[in-house]
């Protein structure tokens, strides 16, 4: 006798993401995800600190790149639409797995403890993932509104289609614009310190010989990140940039 | 020395709880923590009160039958603990212990310090057991297994299940318990034959029960056995790999 308990099974993606350690897995796979899109993002945009090509900003050239990959091979801005379009669709699984398995935990425990608990293991970034997650959410939103919609009041009011550099400049030349960047920063190494150890967990990427890395590789990652990306508002609003 | 103890005290599961204070006095270092519980019990039944219901068998640390939060840490604050082995030298003369029950939706409140912990038998069901044919016993060390493996499965086979794992999770997950009992098995050539079922079904009924691993790592602080969480990392790898597998092609992977 075998312990095959026969079940109604839905189509194995389905079945597969129901279980709370698979959605751990797709948390972790969209995780990666979102980690390379956040490092391309921002050694793409160090442009800023490069010198102009024939009078045009670099990165402006870089944006107008982006817009037309494989342009003529392929009708212009599909690429980029079909990778935005990833984009979008592994953010979306990391914000529902996320979610789901949030209502999960609470009803695991709906009585709470009366007495006060003592943490020995958990820190403050794995705690508070889903604020910095939510959070951070939002910061998205205004960066969207800020710099790609060009939406006013989250935009600059001199924001022009296409002007990367130029809106660049006049966005982070408000200090309280950079202030709010540079503590979303914050929020997303936070983030990622918890997110790029326990991603292995998740995956089950465990050896003798790398686990003492997991911890050192989070903790480079979102100091690289949270660096790497503060540097660029603080070196406009402090006139390095200009 | 002398303790004040905050007990968490409440009559059935439908019963309002609440902390009551009491002081112990004139109780001994040596004592362990269990013990201190007994002589408080005494003086509450020659005060003709109801003694603290609490869970206990073994008191050496090897049943999993024992288990309180105190001061917000299950079975205390020493590591690798069980509450009937933590003795009270471990805590200063006139300290204050807050006492509570296990909290886990999948544990519920039996009286007391008592949680019903049968969840943890309803995973165990799901597969924590491997098929022999009766008969003769068969020779020992017939089936070679490498030293590093045994030792291995071992460790996870240290796992007396008494529930720390759940109480210390701030998800109230129970992925630490069913990492270590389907990796003792997984791990050993005797498990293999039933090691995809096992683990998809422990995972699941585990999941009817428990919240989810966000890999705060609490538990293995909590176990008595100082179980590692790698444990739980096998035991994601299985899972997926259970889902992956084609089962008439398993012997040959
Ligand atoms: S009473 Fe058996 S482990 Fe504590």
């Amino acid at each position: 006798m075998t312990a095959t308990i026969e079940k109604k099974r839905a189509p194995f993606p389905i079945a597969f993401y129901r279980s709370a350690v698979g959605k751990k897995w797709v948390m972790a796979l969209t995780g990666i995800g979102l980690i390379l899109f956040v490092v391309a993002h921002m050694v793409g945009n160090w442009k800023i600190f490069f010198p102009d090509v024939d009078g045009i900003p670099e990165i402006d050239l870089y944006a107008e790149a982006l817009r037309s990959l494989l342009f003529p091979l392929v009708p212009e801005h599909i690429v980029l639409w079909i990778l935005r379009t990833g984009l979008i669709a592994i953010f979306l699984l990391h914000i529902h797995a996320a979610y789901s398995l949030t209502l999960m935990n609470r009803r695991a425990r709906t009585e709470r403890y009366e007495g006060p608990r003592t943490y020995v293991a958990a820190n403050y970034a794995s705690r508070t993932m889903r604020w910095s997650g939510t959070i951070f959410g939002f910061f998205v939103l205004f960066h969207l509104a800020d710099l790609t919609w060009g939406a006013q009041p989250a935009a600059p009011a001199t924001w022009e289609h296409g002007e990367v550099y130029a809106n660049f400049i006049a966005t982070f030349s408000r200090a309280p614009v950079t202030l709010f960047y540079v503590i979303s920063m914050g929020l997303l190494g936070i983030h990622l310190y918890h997110g790029a150890w326990s991603m292995f967990q998740s995956l089950g990427l465990n050896h003798p010989r790398f686990n003492a890395w997991r911890k050192g590789f989070a903790v480079s990652l979102a100091v690289f990140v949270f660096v790497g990306n503060a540097i660029m508002p603080l070196a406009v609003l402090f006139g390095f940039v200009a | 020395m002398k303790v004040n103890l905050q007990v968490w005290r409440q009559e059935g599961p439908e019963a309002a709880g609440a902390f009551k204070t009491y002081e112990v006095d004139k109780i001994s270092e040596e004592m362990s923590f269990l013990e201190m519980l007994d002589i408080l019990n005494e003086q509450l039944v020659n005060k003709g009160e109801e003694p603290i219901a609490f869970d206990h068998d073994c008191r050496e640390g090897i049943c999993g039958t024992c288990g309180v939060m105190i001061n917000g840490q299950p079975h205390g604050p020493q590591l690798g603990t069980a509450t009937c082995q933590l003795h009270m030298r471990k805590f200063d003369d006139g300290a204050t212990l807050v006492v509570e029950p296990w909290r886990a939706t999948g544990f519920p409140l039996v009286r007391d310090l008592i949680v019903d912990r049968s969840a943890f038998d309803r995973i165990i069901e799901g597969g924590g057991y491997i098929s022999v044919d009766t008969g003769s016993a068969p020779d020992a060390n017939l089936t070679p297994i490498p030293k590093m493996v045994a030792d291995t499965a071992f460790d996870a086979a240290a796992c007396i299940g008494c529930g720390a794992c759940v109480a210390a999770c701030p998800n109230g997950a129970a992925n630490l318990f069913t990492a270590a009992k389907i990796s003792h098995l997984n791990l050993l050539p005797q498990g293999q034959a039933e090691r995809w079922s096992r683990t998809e079904n422990m995972v699941e009924i585990m999941e009817e029960y428990f919240g989810s691993c966000t890999n705060h790592g609490e538990c293995e602080k909590a176990c008595p056995k100082s179980i590692s969480i790698d444990f739980i990392a096998m035991m994601n790898s299985d899972y997926v790999k259970a889902k992956f597998k084609n089962r008439r092609l398993v012997a040959q992977s």
